[in-house]
């Protein structure tokens, strides 16, 4: 689903050039649920945001379902990203005028898709993440949780190829980290690609393979025995 | 662009956000109003100086006589210059080409009463020419005639206010009243557009005036009309040789500046003209300015609005908006706005100005209007421009790359 070649990203700092990702090789088959792990600082938030095309790399090769990412400009990158990918942020990044429902029919807007068929899409996502009931409420009646689960559903909602969740549990307690993440573990039951960027140590045991970035170099990357969030719940 | 969902979108974030709705739409709308009510309050000051001064015929010179202050060909300084019957006949006679019509003008205040009902007006003595230049309006009965003159008739023609004082709502025709102690009979009402003032005079023959002080011919001033076919370079050519003429007959110095006084109507109405342009001059730069403050509104509002939705837009963005219908949404959005109030403005101001007519005259403010194609070009050029001003902003946060937007701050 995605191929890394030789990936390579620096930021300029004045006359300083900062090499944050110094080379990575990597795949992920469909149907992982992979985990990025490292210490601030260690590129991880730079792959991901290469992964998810918000960013660029200055060299190196990235494949993503067959198609060679390269070279976009705006607008190809926007119409990729709506296609392919889904994003859940540690912020939620909700539009806070926007009700639930209309913040998950957000990504199907722009698949230029039928009102109609997009709230009925929407309320069916919401209703997967349990929050039918809060459809019509808007961002800020919504707990942290809840506010996340309707992010995921939204990432969802386009029926992207890959989820990328940017420290999906970063703002939350352990309790609703674990509910996060034990959505997380269900929609990858259902076959679907989930990366997550973390530092938690066990949230990233919840996923199935662990790749651990160090000063923008990978040191580890290894399968787990996933630990299922639902016990803790 | 024009597609049912993306208004709906647009309606939906308008609705939703309706505290920047309200500011962009009231500076826009203001900025209209604004624009509307001086640019109508500017044309009332012109309707009122075309008002004061263009009552009375243009083609007509007065003439009046003056005191001498230089000695010349051995008659004395200071010496009074009298017109008399003559030299209505002189100027006929001499300058047939030119002239269209002359009257003299005896000028006095009387005492005027009919039955019980007694009061000042003015009387003026005069000939039956007389009627063109003033633009006299007959409401009823004739003015003076020629017979009026060659027979010394005891007839008057008075105006409206005079007949309105004098016998209320009776008829005044046929019906004799008595001017500084002489028996007039009434043959004709008149109105005219000057005003009050002009309505309170009365008019005589002017051989009657004479008559009736010690059969004199003397008159105090005369009102020549020229022929408006000979142009204002003719009038001017005509002004000069008629100084000219007066002044060989009554032997005046051509230097001095006091003999006799033509008041030319035609060079004054041009001068007026000039001033009423000036004063549209500085309406249209007032009103300029105004719309330029406006524009300068929008924009200002344009940076707030997209600052504010910098985070939304990259989440947009994020979701898979390009940056063409990131553009295409604010200023769809904006000139939706702008054009709404703008109108609104428009009309509102519109309202006030035909609301206004005749209340604001006393500062000299009359029927304050606005062309409609002016109005609503002025608020096209605001949504124009508000739409340029839009683009900008909205494009560069168009080309903002999402993670920029979406950092926490």
């Amino acid at each position: 689903m995605i191929e890394i070649n030789n990936l390579h990203k620096s930021y300029k700092m004045g006359s300083n050039s900062l090499h944050v990702l110094k080379g990575l090789n990597f795949s992920i088959k469909e149907g992982e649920l992979v985990a990025i792990m490292g210490s601030s600082g260690s590129g991880k938030s730079t792959l991901l945001n290469i992964l998810g095309m918000l960013d660029e790399a200055d060299s190196g090769e990235y494949t993503l379902d067959g198609v060679p990412i390269k070279n976009l400009n705006e607008t190809k990158a926007a119409k990729y990203r709506n296609k392919f990918l889904g994003f859940i942020f540690q912020s939620f990044n909700l539009i806070n005028y926007k009700s639930a429902m209309e913040n998950v029919a957000l990504p199907l807007y722009y698949q230029k898709v039928p009102r109609k068929q997009r709230e009925e899409k929407a309320i069916k996502y919401l209703s997967q993440v349990g929050l039918k009931e809060w459809a019509h409420h808007l961002p800020n009646e919504l707990s942290g949780g809840q506010k996340q689960r309707v992010a995921i559903a939204r990432a969802m909602a386009a029926e992207p190829k890959v989820l990328l969740a940017d420290e999906p549990t970063g703002a939350l307690d352990s309790k609703t980290s674990y509910e996060v993440m034990d959505l997380i573990q269900n929609i990858n039951d259902q076959g679907n690609t989930i990366l997550v960027v973390t530092h938690e140590e066990d949230i990233a045991h919840m996923c199935k393979r662990i790749v651990h970035l160090k000063d923008g170099v990978i040191v580890e990357d290894k399968t787990v025995d996933q630990v299922r969030a639902s016990q803790y719940v | 662009m024009f597609s049912r969902d993306i208004w709906k979108e647009i309606f939906e974030t308008i609705q939703k956000n309706k505290l920047r709705t309200f500011l962009s739409g009231f500076t826009v709308a203001l900025g209209i109003l604004i624009f509307v009510v001086l640019f109508g309050f500017g044309n009332g000051l012109i309707n009122t100086f075309n008002q004061f001064f263009s009552n009375d015929a243009t083609n007509v010179f007065m003439v009046f006589r003056g005191r001498t202050t230089m000695p010349y060909k051995g008659y004395k300084a200071n010496r009074s210059i009298e017109f008399d019957n003559s030299d209505l006949e002189d100027i006929e006679k001499n300058f047939p080409l030119f002239l269209e019509y002359i009257s003299p003008r005896i000028t006095r205040q009387d005492t005027v009463s009919y039955k019980n009902e007694s009061n000042s007006y003015s009387t003026w003595a005069v000939g039956p020419a007389h009627q063109f230049s003033e633009m006299t309006i007959m409401m009823k009965g004739r003015y003076l005639n020629v017979n009026d003159i060659n027979n010394k008739t005891k007839n008057a023609v008075i105006g409206r206010l005079v007949e309105e004082d004098l016998f209320g709502a009776k008829n005044s025709i046929g019906k004799y009243i008595d001017v500084g102690g002489s028996s007039f009979k009434v043959v004709g009402v008149f109105q005219d557009d000057g005003g009050d003032n002009e309505e309170r005079n009365i008019f005589i023959p002017y051989t009657t005036r004479q008559l009736m002080e010690k059969n004199t011919d003397k008159i105090d001033a005369m009102v020549i009309g020229f022929k408006p076919s000979i142009g204002y370079a003719g009038a001017m050519a005509f002004e000069k040789s008629l100084d000219k003429f007066i002044r060989e007959k009554k032997y005046i110095n051509p230097q001095d500046r006091n003999g006799i006084f033509i008041r030319n109507v035609a060079d004054q109405l041009k001068q007026n003209q000039q001033f009423a342009r000036v004063l549209q001059i500085i309406v249209g730069f007032v009103a300029f300015g105004t719309i330029i403050a406006g524009i300068i509104g929008i924009s200002n509002i344009m940076v707030f609005v997209v600052k504010e939705r910098t985070k939304e837009l990259g989440i947009r963005k994020a979701l898979g908006a390009t940056p063409k219908s990131v553009i295409g949404t604010i200023l769809l959005e904006s000139v939706f706005i702008t054009t709404v109030s703008g109108f609104v403005g428009m009309l509102i101001g519109v309202g006030i100005l035909s609301s206004m007519g005749e209340r604001l005259e006393d500062f000299f403010i009359t029927n304050p209007y606005i062309d409609m194609p002016m109005a609503v070009i002025a608020t096209i050029i605001l949504i124009v421009f508000g739409g340029i001003a839009g683009y900008v902003p909205a494009k560069r946060a168009a080309n903002i790359k999402p993670i920029v937007a979406l950092r926490d701050e």
